[in-house]
């Protein structure tokens, strides 16, 4: 697990230009999958089984998009000024490191600040890839980057950056590789282009149009000093999610996966999250609609190239979906 | 089709297209009420078009269809309506408060002269004048809930609450330049109808003239349903901020600069753009030593920000005619960019084939 979380988080894919991580994806699931496709918006979709008495079609989504930057300009001097791409904070920028697709790599620098209390603006930094103009610098308008911070192994913990929401790309293929004899036609979908509005999941769920969608995306801690009020803690098991600010979790479904960790004794939370939210999101609001859920794991540092992950939730997320789509799904 | 023959047989851009962009500039079509510009596109297209439909929020969707088998369904949009004004409340005497229709800067309303509903009567964003300002009024904008259209007690009857209005600017030519109202988004309408008079024979063409997309990208989310192409362009005009810094320093926020060609979309608040028609223009560009440029990835959104998302998903890329002074009183555009616009997409569409979306995005 650790080692595909490596090469996992470790593959640059910013929203919008996913082909190297879908190729590793790719390559970790073809041995498992019936059928492989990728759809317009770049979705890998790893169909598995078919539906047999009491079983649904069940779509399973995990982003694969990670947040980062994308080059607006190269002054005469051969600095490259940026936007985001998706919701990088200022203050997670100044004397960070971002790669480029092609391996290029550059040090984010900000124009002289008059207090040095206050954080850069995103306008009023640059990317210095060690070019003196435009025309030694090998980096061009449109270019995109991805915050670079190698994946480090704390024993239980785990940090780097695009733990958000490679760990739960990684939940994914591990559930894939041990589900058997379900009574469900599954679809893992590994999404693209969640960070910028849920965009993959979009189109993919109206594409399976599935009896039941499934995310599975990384969400905030209330465990750390002072930090956020919340009651999800690193280490105590998968998070079921109830609420976050966009999508109410089917109440039925929240129930079937709740029985389900309990039947099994999986640690489990229950998630309360007030921001942010999830391909289950796109997935409720598809077509006529459908029941849909998230199981979250519990991430600390949430969209700073240092995210921190616990290896007992991610492998306790890993029992909790196997188990829940291996059985049939009540949802009276 | 051999490059010379698709040189040879790209759309003119001559004084007719021009006299044609004068009309749509100068037609009165805030969004919701998109009747005056959707009356010129069905007069200019009606002798073309194999299909014309009108849809339930009032797009245009034609389609053209080729003279090849089995062709590749292209979609094509580019919205009709404008920023503007609508009339929300009569306080008599030819007094009126209003809404902003779309987005226009508050500071850019006051003192200009409008037209006031479907007759176009004549009205004013007044203010009190100079003479009458206290030094600190000058320093802040003027809210609009202090504004109002005056129209004079004489038309007062004539125009009532929910009419639109738009700035009251004619469109001309200075030269090079193009000059006049709703250039945005009425560049990419005169465009789109010369492709429909002329369209590519190896394409399956879906024109979609939208509505309300200044006010959410509301009609093209519909018309990209229903048409359900394979690909979509869409054509717009997008603001060029190119003019010198305060500080002589190098402008680095330009957005797009005028005569540099078409604006090819990478990333906007809307849209990633597919890149693979993104590689697909600027090979084609190459080839025909046509210049473009890209516009600086940021904010704002085109229609493709709607039409992407639809159904499975629809590989979309959108293309500016850049013009200084959006959503103002005046845009001003250069007669080359939308020249190298036509000769961009033209020449894009005719070496378009299937074979560009097998390789995964």
């Amino acid at each position: 697990m650790k080692s595909l979380i490596k090469k996992l988080v470790e593959t640059v894919g910013p929203s919008g230009y996913e082909s190297k991580i879908r190729e590793v994806i790719r390559g970790e699931v073809e041995l498992y999958a019936d059928e492989i496709s990728v759809d317009a918006m770049g979705n890998l979709i790893v169909k598995k089984g078919q539906k047999k008495k009491g079983g649904l079609r069940v779509m399973l989504s995990a982003h694969i998009d990670e947040i980062g930057v994308m080059v607006t300009h190269v002054d005469k001097n051969g600095f490259a000024r940026f936007t985001t791409i998706g919701g990088v904070r200022p203050h997670t920028c100044y004397g960070s490191r971002v790669r480029f697709l092609d391996g290029t790599v550059g040090v984010i620098g900000g124009e002289r600040l008059e207090n040095a209390n206050h954080v850069h603006a995103i306008e009023a930094m640059y990317i210095d890839v060690g070019a003196t103009s435009v025309e030694d610098c090998p980096v061009k308008i449109g270019d995109v980057a991805a915050f670079d911070r190698p994946f480090e192994d704390l024993g239980n913990r785990l940090v780097s950056k695009a733990m958000d929401d490679r760990v739960c790309a990684a939940v994914l293929i591990e559930t894939l590789k041990n589900v058997k004899n379900s009574p469900h036609e599954l679809y893992f979908v590994f999404s693209t282009q969640e960070e910028v509005g849920l965009r993959g999941a979009t189109t993919a769920a109206y594409s399976i149009d599935p009896d039941l969608g499934i995310a599975s995306d990384v969400t905030m801690t209330g465990d750390t000093p002072r930090g956020i009020k919340m009651e999800v803690a690193l280490g105590k098991g998968p998070a079921i999610k109830v609420k976050d600010g966009g999508m109410l979790a089917d109440p039925k479904v929240v129930d079937a996966m709740v029985q389900c960790a309990k039947k099994h004794e999986i640690p489990y939370q229950l998630e309360v999250l007030l921001g942010g939210t999830t391909d289950a999101k796109a997935m409720q609001i598809s077509r006529a609609g459908m029941p849909a859920g998230c199981v979250s794991v519990p991430t600390r540092y949430v969209h700073t190239p240092s995210e921190m992950v616990d290896i007992n939730d991610l492998n306790n997320a890993v029992k909790l979906l196997t188990a829940f789509i291996s059985e049939p799904i009540k949802l009276a | 089709m051999k490059n010379n023959e698709i040189l040879s047989q790209i759309p003119e851009i001559g004084e007719e297209q021009i006299k044609l962009l004068e009309k749509l500039s100068n037609a009165v079509s805030v969004s919701g009420d998109e009747s005056e510009v959707r009356g010129i596109v069905m007069e200019e297209i009606k002798d073309f078009a194999d299909e014309v439909r009108v849809d339930a929020l009032g797009n245009i969707l034609v389609t053209r269809k080729a003279k090849v088998d089995d062709p590749v369904r292209v979609m094509i949009a580019a919205h009709m309506d404008e920023v503007g004004f609508m009339l929300v409340d009569d306080e008599g005497e030819g007094l009126f408060k209003f809404e902003i229709v779309g987005g226009i800067d508050n500071r850019q309303l006051v003192g200009k002269p409008v037209l006031v509903g479907k007759d176009k009567l004549p009205g004013v964003i007044g203010a009190k004048p100079i003479h009458l300002t206290t030094a600190d009024e000058r320093k802040n904008p003027i809210p609009l809930d202090s504004l109002r259209i005056d129209v004079g007690p004489g038309n007062s009857k004539k125009c009532k609450v929910g009419d639109r209005a738009t700035f009251a600017t004619r469109f001309e030519t200075w030269g090079p330049s193009l000059v006049g109202k709703a250039l945005d988004d009425r560049l990419g309408v005169a465009t789109l109808i010369e492709l429909v008079k002329h369209t590519p024979e190896n394409i399956e063409l879906l024109a979609a003239f939208t509505v309300q997309e200044e006010n959410g990208l509301r009609g093209a989310r519909i018309a990209a349903y229903s048409m359900n192409p394979e690909v979509a362009f869409v054509l717009d005009s997008t603001p060029a901020n190119d003019l010198p810094v305060w500080d002589d320093e190098e402008n680095g926020r330009y957005n797009v600069k005028l005569n540099h060609g078409p604006a090819i979309y990478r990333l906007d608040a809307a849209t990633l753009s597919d890149p693979r028609l993104i590689n697909h223009l600027v090979k084609v560009g190459d080839e025909f030593e046509i210049p473009y440029q890209f516009r600086q990835p940021g904010k704002g959104g085109t229609d493709a920000g709607a039409i992407h998302k639809q159904r499975g998903g629809i590989p979309s890329v959108s293309i500016s005619v850049p013009g200084r002074y959006a959503h103002t009183a005046v845009l001003i555009a250069r007669k080359e960019d939308w020249k190298n616009t036509m000769r961009l997409i033209y020449a894009s569409l005719c070496k378009f084939s299937r074979d560009l979306l097998l390789a995964d995005r």
